[in-house]
């Protein structure tokens, strides 16, 4: 007789739990041993749902069919010069500041999961998350493949992976994802499935999905589709994990709630560099970071945690100080930027005119009070050929790594936030309460931050002087300063006729 | 807070005084002046005079800014790890409580910046 055909519940129950089995000869506390030291208690490992009930062989399929239909639009792109399509090529510095600093994540992600996939005890999770570490690897590399074909005709994108473990700003993403995978497997999931992919990560697609759209980026556009798709999956699985825990045992709440308060923070001040590629490197802008601050957290992630009070959750810690950054954020990160403009490795410029307006209408409490005059005050001295960027090099927090710009914008917006503690006899800094408290309740973790500044005072970058440095980081010289003076403009200029003038034109 | 770590850390303090070759580290911050985003930070050594890092170290860099030259140095009001104090100029930066990682600020009476924005 045929074997019957099975139906999807029963072969997806056999092509996981079926596929697992309690060791004997072998402790499997040995053979599990990540998974007990974070404190979370899982009674019945049986209990977790499933929130996709995807078989690896269905996986495949699908993954392979969402690989053809991008690979062809690439494919495509390249063939028909798609980068003469885009906007301006001021637009590029966002994208190179993603192949530097977010594509790593994604790799670092990749390995991450790895971990977890082996590391779970439960065969329900290790199958979620070993498809989750193939989604992570395939998104680095279809973002390596994509943006490819810019590093053809565009400085600052060659080597991404060598500068990630380098530079001074992409210590943030790199700080953040490495926080993540050196904690458990418990805390590295409640990180990047929850914290970061389930409350924040349409902060980071609303710039580069639309954002690319926006200014005629077809490429970055097609990998963000593609990846779309599993994205959610991963947000379902960010979902699931939270619940799953919080049911197995009341104990477990509290870890939890500390590393929600804690991940939301390291996540948030991460984004901070995106907030700046939303406002300012964009050339056009779909929304502005508040818009989708006050969209995507404060309207979604609120409810997010209205629903999850049943398990005694609440609102990360700090996020009303999140919320009141949003008028500020973007302005103090792109000002540090252009402020250092000789030390980056993509090209800053100050808004054009019309930027500005359209900042003062969605910032209007805040961009023409604080921010505008800096700004016109650079463009002014670059008109007179007074402008010098500068060379000294700001203070650094201790845990998000970010120079330490944000001020107390609830009550002196024009006060630089300063916070400090000490340990074992020495002084640490800190940008916020949020970044302290990280660092006050593990220590020893954070005395071992690699922080760029101190590094290259200690002798371990290369030289003392920013050019040295900068050689040290693989900076190409045509890759940063001043995008008016830069080989993408002339470029640029060249392809459109030398009469048009560019989009976010300053030196007008 | 107990360690949560598997098998605990590697006990590494990555900035310790001794890895800066005889400097320390010392950060200053000139207040109402936000053209300089955030604190500068300099390696420097311990005996420094303190009218060295104003004449020598500050100026260099704080010069960025208009406001630099119109200072009264006489009348500054300097604050160091967020408490009130007078530096003896004759002094070094050890001898005047300034410790590796210590945050000077200095604040300048009548000068506020850009067009009295603070920037």
């Amino acid at each position: 007789m045929a074997a019957k055909k099975l139906n999807l519940r029963k072969r997806y129950e056999l092509l996981t739990r079926g596929m697992g089995w309690d060791t004997t000869y072998q402790k499997m506390d040995d053979v599990f041993p990540y998974d007990s030291f974070e404190g979370i208690k899982i009674t019945d490992w049986d209990k977790w749902e499933d929130p996709f009930r995807l078989t690896m062989d269905a996986y495949w399929k699908f993954q392979a069919e969402k690989e053809k239909k991008l690979y062809a639009i690439i494919d495509s792109f390249a063939q028909n010069n798609g980068q003469t399509n885009l906007v301006d090529a001021s637009y590029l510095s966002a994208i190179k500041l993603f192949i530097t600093g977010v594509t790593p994540l994604e790799y670092g992600a990749h390995q991450g999961f790895a971990f977890l996939g082996r590391h779970f005890r439960g065969e329900g999770a290790r199958v979620a998350c070993q498809m989750q570490a193939i989604d992570e690897l395939r998104h680095a590399q279809t973002q390596i493949h994509t943006i490819s074909h810019y590093n053809k005709h565009f400085t600052g994108l060659h080597d991404p992976f060598y500068q990630f473990d380098r530079v001074w700003y992409l210590s943030v993403p790199k700080s953040f994802i490495e926080d993540a995978q050196s904690s458990g497997p418990f805390e590295f999931i409640t990180s990047i499935s929850f914290a970061f992919e389930y409350v924040l990560t349409n902060m980071l697609f609303v710039p580069f999905m639309s954002g690319a759209a926006y200014n005629g980026d077809m490429a970055t556009t097609t990998f963000g589709f593609s990846a779309q798709s599993d994205e959610s999956r991963h947000m379902t699985l960010g979902l699931e994990i939270i619940k799953f825990m919080l049911e197995q045992h009341e104990d477990n709440l509290p870890i939890i709630q500390r590393w929600i308060d804690k991940h939301f923070w390291r996540a948030y001040r991460l984004l901070a560099l995106v907030s700046a590629m939303q406002d300012y490197m964009l050339t056009n802008s779909p929304m502005s970071w508040k818009e989708a601050w006050e969209i995507y957290f404060v309207e979604n992630g609120g409810a997010l945690f209205e629903d999850l009070g049943r398990y005694g959750l609440k609102m990360p810690k700090h996020h009303e100080l999140a919320t009141a950054e949003a008028d500020h954020l973007s302005h103090q990160v792109w000002s540090v930027f252009c402020a250092l403009g000789s030390a980056t490795g993509f090209h800053t410029f100050e808004p054009s005119d019309e930027k500005m307006d359209w900042l003062s209408e969605k910032y209007p409490d805040t961009f023409d009070k604080y921010y505008r005059p800096r700004f016109e005050h650079w463009k002014k001295q670059k008109k007179e050929g007074t402008f010098k960027y500068m060379e000294s090099l700001p203070q650094l927090c201790q845990v998000c790594q970010i120079p330490m710009v944000f001020t107390e914008v609830q009550t002196d917006p024009m006060q630089l936030s300063f916070r400090s503690t000490e340990f074992k006899g020495d002084k640490y800094n800190f940008c916020s309460d949020g970044c302290k408290d990280i660092f006050e309740h593990e220590p020893e973790k954070y005395t071992q931050a690699w922080l760029p500044v101190h590094q290259i005072f200690q002798g371990n970058c290369g030289g003392a002087t920013i050019p040295e440095v900068r050689e040290w980081y693989k900076f190409a010289p045509e890759d940063g300063s001043d995008y008016f003076d830069s080989q993408d403009y002339r470029r640029w200029q060249e392809w459109h006729g030398k009469d048009e003038p560019a989009k976010t034109g300053s030196n007008d | 807070m107990a360690i949560i770590a598997k098998d605990g850390y590697v006990d590494i303090v990555r900035d310790k005084v001794e890895n800066f070759h005889g400097n320390q580290v010392v950060y200053v911050s000139w207040d109402d002046h936000l053209l300089f985003c955030a604190a500068q930070a300099f390696p420097l050594p311990p005996q420094m005079p303190f009218q060295a890092l104003v004449s020598d170290v500050m100026s260099s860099v704080f010069n960025w800014h208009d406001d630099f030259e119109k200072v009264n140095w006489s009348q500054v009001l300097w604050n160091l790890d967020g408490e009130a104090f007078e530096p003896d100029m004759a002094k070094s930066l050890a001898e005047n409580g300034v410790a590796h990682k210590s945050l000077i600020r200095f604040k300048t009476p009548g000068l506020t910046g850009i067009n009295g924005t603070r920037i």
